[in-house]
């Protein structure tokens, strides 16, 4: 490895924080540039999505068991049920699928 | 706000809050360690990480960045487009904070915007007072950084299968977060599906596949949130709706 580990952590930090405390103490009224507030707004769901798939097919021996716990998953957060429901069953399906395929 | 029997009050509240979190947290986080163990990382640097980050997908990528050894640029960019969200939280946060309160409030306050944190102090009626979000962090924060510490070091005495499995709940939560806001706004329905698409195109196309995964997302986050912001910009209670709810 010729990157030191301590300076990834470090680099984390201090982009973590920076975007969290920023805003709090210097930004006191609303942005109101529409396209950077909107950027802002979708930003997360194609974050998430793109590290969601295809990599979710790789999660299990198998990729089928990955397109399933992705379809239930999905098909549970429609329902409303939360982060940790969600979270604990598409581990047991891929662990399932894995077992039986 | 400013009443210490308040300031209890709130802080209770917050405890009590944070025990459903800091269970979710502890099951996802786990799954955290057991990516922190695969990038090389020892149980105690895993915990130092989360306890610092507070991040679940931006410490997913970092260590995937660490994993591939990539550019120290590489790392602050990845960490600065995947939490760009907490940059849009915290400001929305900020509109909820007394200007009277003391100002250092707003340094912790502040290290601990996370989804469901953040969800929680910006929902209270009025002013938030910042002992509630210490409350919540009192419980969440342990339980992040042991679960991710706990998944480094259970990771070589759990059967592959097991590990796997568990490392798929990170997935999970991804779809918890995303999929509920879509179910009432079609542009992230569309957004999603097309984030999918062009992931997987990516993924397999020649060329942009040999890029590393970090830049892969970068491209798709920034290039495809701002065509949606230019061809749907959000109005004001839009965003504001949906942010209450991330």
């Amino acid at each position: 490895m010729k990157h030191n580990i301590y300076i990834y952590i470090l680099i984390m930090f201090g982009v973590s924080y920076l975007i969290r405390v920023l805003p709090l103490t210097l930004i006191r009224k609303k942005i109101t540039n529409k396209t950077i507030r909107s950027f802002l707004y979708y930003v997360p769901y194609v974050t998430l999505s793109v590290m969601l798939f295809p990599a979710i097919m790789n999660a299990g021996a198998n990729p089928i068991s990955g397109i399933a716990a992705l379809i239930i998953g999905i098909i549970m957060a429609y329902c409303g049920l939360g982060l940790f429901p969600v979270a604990i069953a598409v581990s047991v399906i891929v662990y399932i699928l894995d077992k039986i395929l | 706000m400013g009443k210490k029997s308040d300031n209890k009050i709130w802080f209770i509240k917050g405890l009590k809050m944070g025990i459903p979190i800091g269970l979710g947290y502890f099951a996802v986080s786990f799954a955290l360690g057991i990516m922190a163990k695969k990038s090389g990382l020892t149980a105690f640097l895993a915990a130092a990480t989360s306890a610092l980050c507070n991040a679940s997908a931006g410490e997913y990528a970092g260590f995937t960045v660490i994993a591939s050894d990539a550019p120290y640029l590489e790392m602050a960019l990845i960490t600065l487009v995947i939490n760009a969200r907490y940059m849009l939280m915290s400001t929305a946060l900020s509109q909820k904070l007394d200007e009277k309160m003391k100002f250092f409030h707003r340094f912790f306050i502040a290290h601990y915007i996370t989804d469901e944190i953040f969800a929680a102090s910006v929902t209270v009626p009025g002013n938030l007072n910042p002992f509630y979000t210490y409350g919540m962090a009192a419980v969440a924060g342990p339980s992040w950084a042991l679960g991710t510490a706990f998944g480094v070091m259970m990771d070589s005495l759990l059967p592959d299968d097991i590990a796997k499995a568990l490392g798929v709940c990170l997935y999970g939560m991804f779809l918890a977060i995303i999929i509920p806001p879509a179910k009432k706004n079609r542009v992230i329905a569309g957004l999603i599906i097309l984030s999918f698409a062009l992931s997987f195109a990516f993924s397999i196309a020649p060329v942009v596949r040999t890029l590393s995964e970090g830049t892969r997302i970068i491209i798709l986050t920034v290039a495809l949130s701002l065509l949606a912001a230019i061809f749907f910009p959000v109005e004001d209670n839009t965003a504001a709706e949906a942010t209450q709810e991330a």
